[in-house]
């Protein structure tokens, strides 16, 4: 219970945005509407002084709620952004954008698209040069709708090419999107930022007009201009166009290097062992096995049978030529006290066994070799194997038994 | 006609008012044929009395507005107040006689009227119209800027002006803007010397009539009508008449954006019952309404307390002395005597009763309570009937009590936060402004109307009807949740043919009193220190009243010291429980 020494009207609004916010929560739209409606009064003072003001809250829950309520429809919703747009010069931009994501998100791409147009051509003395960013961003996204109908544009015409047609007026059409679109794209990735959706787009255009260069220039910058930030599919992406583009397996794996340090767990870590371990340079050998090592170190790998197939791929070439054993005692150490329960308990044993025995088979390699054929799991998975008649199992229980000495070499 | 003949007998000049309505000398007792004159508070336009020797008259001016002092807005506000107390059932002579009389007397002293205007004193009198081209040549003049953080109560309108002065880029040298003649000057005033007449004040003018007429309602209800809008107060110039126009410096003297504070008004009553030297008010006598056996027994029907309790408060009561006409009535400037509050005193009473029969440790109400249940369970109901109702059970009652409570306090914290506080008609600081005002209105206007279909069926439901009582309680409830016929016999024992408590302890809330006058309380309430019974109790009244528990609690510790005086002036430890 609640005894206001002093009730005013700003006390009296707190409390009501306290309500609301609990509606919000509570996804209780009809309740959020009706706090709200005693709310908005809140426009007629003036909280300069505080951050976020009144119009600003109104703006946003008021999105929310029109967002989510059964009864809004998008013409309401619509109506109310223009309200809202009026309301804070200095938001102006922000609000344009919100509208059109939100219109986007309903399929209405002509609309947006003329909102974004619009919006690009308001002007607003000193305000235009202070929402700068928000402007770039404005035109990117309508770059971005310039590319959708390129891409569309571009689908007719290789439609038509199939049946014989070439239709001139689509193609013209096709190109003047392509420059449209390029403009913009263009200026919004060179200022340090998460432009992904952007980046992918605009390296889609140059490939198809054949403008290769600029591409590796744009996916360079994007992956490794340390002003950008750190972002994992930067570098998926110019791996991505460097293999269409037929390049070198040195280059390729120099994509891939660093993705490996900042998401060691990554799908193309795979490929990326694939290639290392058959270099013939020492080093990326050693670099493949890390890698792998490192990947399988994730929950999400766990029952991934190609990657403990990597594994043990390089694990039996090494047992095999007894050269660099200390390369898998490097790596086992400082695992080697929580794998075992991690990958190698009993009961992983029996369910690899009864979900995949080519898991089993695989894991049960790299138990042997690691942990020797005494442990749990290899002892489980090659009585299984072999009790099923399985040629491999016995040819497994064959091998590990043959190099249990490396064990206790790498154990010791 | 005003107070300044002379009385027939004894040539004094020294006037007081009768029950009746009559002057009467005070220095012979002589009490005058000359009834008071039935004085028309319309808003005068040509009759008002000559305020400044210079005899500024009233015109009409080009936008059809008039001039007006700020002592014509507040009489019009006083005006409209005792209407709407007359429409709640209050008598005429309130609004006729009494009101107009004090307020008469009020102007007097202050020297707004019924005087002559000291000759330093000239009214910088700026109309709506008048350009600021003669204002740059006077550096005297205060900013409007200046004038508008002179700090008064309405912190908020702060933030209003800052916005108007924002917009409307008021500069240093800009004339001092309001559309009353007088509404800078008034600002500037030195408020201790004069007693400035502000919002909160005009409920002091109501409550001190009310309190000379002794009618049927409490300071706290007053205030609760207020705020449930029976009494005009908010938006209060909704009712001033259009050609009275309100900008600039005006509206931070009418405007409040802010509920008035128990306390704030009952301070200030009393400071004006002495500024305009009021004599002893008329009797509170144990047939009033205040008085605190008639207060008790509305506020332990209302807490759904047994009746029987009432013997116990008027008991307590009587012991301490407070039930005494000369302890009760007002005073005026008697500054030895302790205010007296008579809702909060009467629930202290009942809270200091509770404690004295039931102890309220958290504990022994629980175990007297399960002694009640298990006698109940073992009567019939043939029983229950002649033996004067079922056992009281504490538990039975706390349960019940507290349900309700919280829902009503939940709707009341609901609808606290929906209060809207703006209304149709708009305000505005200056010309410039006008138009940024209005569009944000109709922007307000706009969202309330497409949020407000949003809100489902919800409609905003209508006023509702002023009533003294906010719980009610019915006997012909078959779900055993009315109180007030339950028996106390279980509690109580007879000690040489005097009914006494079956408990014997008690603890004090305080073993010291503070000095009100340095820290303002008796004691300092801090809920964790005391039982939650205790708690439970003190805001179950806190509600009902609408005060903080601390109020309650303080009148609760004067209470308890008066009724221990003796045992208190023994050498005590501390948090010792006595023995009564």
């Amino acid at each position: 219970s609640s005894h206001e020494h002093k009730l005013n009207f700003k006390k009296s609004k707190e409390a009501c945005l306290n309500y609301i916010q609990d509606a919000l929560l509570q996804k209780q739209w009809k309740r959020a509407a009706e706090f709200l409606t005693c709310y908005v009064e809140s426009l007629e003072k003036d909280y300069s002084r505080e951050r976020v003001g009144p119009s600003e809250i109104i703006w946003r829950i008021g999105t929310e709620i029109l967002w989510h309520h059964s009864q809004s429809s998008m013409k309401e919703f619509s109506c109310f952004m223009e309200q809202m747009k009026t309301l804070g010069v200095k938001r102006y931009l922000k609000v344009c954008l919100e509208h059109v994501f939100h219109l986007l998100c309903n399929g209405k791409i002509d609309e947006a698209y003329q909102n974004l147009s619009l919006a690009e051509s308001w002007r607003f003395g000193e305000q235009t040069a202070i929402q700068d960013k928000e402007m770039k961003l404005i035109q990117a996204y309508r770059g971005l709708l310039d590319y959708y109908s390129w891409s569309k544009q571009k689908n007719i015409l290789l439609e038509h090419g199939e049946d014989g047609f070439s239709d001139l007026a689509v193609e013209q059409e096709m190109h003047g999107y392509f420059r449209k679109a390029a403009v913009n794209l263009k200026e919004i990735i060179k200022i340090p930022g998460v432009w992904d959706v952007f980046v992918k787009c605009y390296v889609d255009l140059l490939e198809f007009y054949g403008d290769h260069n600029e591409a590796r220039q744009v996916l360079n910058e994007y992956a490794y201009n340390s002003k950008f930030p750190a972002n994992p599919n930067a570098h998926v992406y110019l791996y991505q166009f460097l293999k269409r583009q037929g390049e070198s397996k040195k280059s390729l794996i120099s994509a891939l290097k660093i993705l490996h340090d900042i998401v060691p767990s990554h799908e193309l870590m795979i490929d990326f062992n694939t290639m290392l371990q058959k270099s013939k340079k020492r080093k990326k050998r050693r670099l493949g096995l890390e890698v792998i090592f490192a990947a399988l170190d994730y929950a999400g790998w766990k029952e991934n049978a190609k990657a403990w197939s990597c594994l043990v791929r390089q694990v039996k070439q090494i047992v095999t030529s007894e050269k660099h054993l200390d390369w898998i005692k490097q790596e086992w150490n400082p695992r080697k006290d929580w794998w075992p329960a991690f990958h190698f308990s009993r009961y992983l044993a029996k369910r690899n066994w009864q979900g995949n025995k080519s898991l089993s088979y695989e894991k049960a390699l790299v138990a042997g070799i690691l942990l020797g054929k005494d442990c749990k799991y290899f002892k489980y998975v090659s009585r299984q194997g072999c009790k099923a008649q399985l040629k491999r199992f016995r040819m497994l229980k064959k091998f590990v038994n043959k190099h249990n000495p490396v064990y206790l070499r790498i154990s010791g | 006609r005003d107070f300044n003949e002379r009385c027939a007998q004894c040539s004094e000049v020294n006037w007081g008012v009768t029950d009746g309505g009559r002057f009467y000398c005070r220095s012979c007792h002589n009490v005058t044929e000359r009834t008071r004159e039935v004085v028309n508070t319309d808003f005068i336009t040509n009759s008002r009395v000559q305020t400044i020797s210079k005899g500024l008259r009233k015109q009409e001016k080009n936008d059809g507005g008039c001039e007006w002092y700020i002592c014509e807005g507040f009489q019009l506000v006083l005006k409209k107040q005792a209407e709407a107390l007359e429409a709640l059932g209050v008598c005429p002579e309130m609004k006729d006689e009494i009101l107009c009389n004090f307020w008469r007397c009020y102007l007097q002293k202050s020297k707004q009227a019924y005087c002559k205007r000291p000759a330093g004193e000239t009214v910088k009198a700026l109309s709506v119209s008048e350009s600021s081209t003669d204002v740059d040549s006077d550096p005297e003049r205060p900013s409007l800027l200046h004038l508008l953080s002179l700090s008064e109560s309405e912190g908020d309108l702060r933030t209003d002006c800052s916005f108007a002065s924002s917009v409307s880029k008021v500069s240093e040298s800009t004339s001092v803007y309001s559309g009353s003649v007088d509404g800078s000057l008034y600002l500037m005033k030195n408020q201790k010397e004069k007693l400035r007449m502000t919002m909160p004040m005009t409920l002091s003018f109501c409550y001190m009539a009310l309190l000379w007429l002794r009618e049927p309602i409490t300071l706290s209800e007053l205030l609760r009508f207020v705020v449930e809008g029976h009494i005009p107060y908010l938006n209060i110039f909704q009712h001033f008449p259009e050609k009275m126009k309100l900008c600039g410096l005006d509206l931070k003297i009418f405007c409040v954006e802010s509920w008035p504070v128990y306390d704030e008004v009952f301070n200030k009553l009393h400071e004006l019952a002495a500024f305009l030297d009021l004599p002893r008010f008329p009797d509170i006598t144990e047939s009033c309404f205040l008085h605190p056996d008639m207060l008790c027994m509305k506020y332990l029907m209302e807490a759904n307390l047994p009746d029987e309790l009432h013997n116990w408060t008027c008991r307590v009561v009587k012991k301490i002395g407070i039930g005494e006409v000369d302890f009760l009535t007002l005073t005026p400037g008697n500054k030895s005597t302790r205010k007296v509050k008579y809702d909060v005193l009467a629930a202290a009473v009942i809270v200091v009763v509770l404690k004295l029969l039931f102890l309220l440790d958290d504990r022994y109400e629980w175990l007297l309570s399960e002694f009640a249940e298990e006698r109940n369970k073992n009567n019939t109901e043939v029983c229950i009937f002649y033996s004067g109702g079922p056992y009281f059970e504490f538990k039975k009652w706390y349960e019940v009590v507290k349900h309700t409570l919280d829902v009503e306090q939940k709707k009341l914290d609901e609808e606290r936060a929906k209060y809207l506080w703006r209304c149709e008609k708009s305000l505005f600081y200056s010309v410039k402004n006008k138009s940024k005002v209005l569009k944000r209105r109709q922007m307000v206007v706009n969202l309330q109307n497409q949020f407000g279909k949003l809100s489902g069926s919800v409609q905003r439901a209508e006023k509702p009807n002023p009533s003294s009582f906010q719980l009610r309680w019915s006997e012909e409830n078959t779900d055993g949740s009315c109180f007030h016929g339950h028996s106390l016999k279980g509690i109580l024992q007879e000690k040489c043919g005097l009914l006494t408590a079956m408990n014997s302890d008690y603890w004090l809330c305080t073993v010291k009193l503070c000095n009100e006058k340095l820290c303002g309380h008796l004691a300092h309430y801090r809920e964790v220190e005391f039982p939650h019974s205790y708690h439970f109790v003190l805001g179950l009244f806190s509600f009902l009243l609408r005060i903080q528990p601390s109020y309650i609690h303080d009148e609760v510790c004067m209470i308890e010291h008066k009724l221990f005086n003796k045992k208190l002036c023994k050498k005590l430890k501390y948090n010792t429980v006595l023995r009564k």
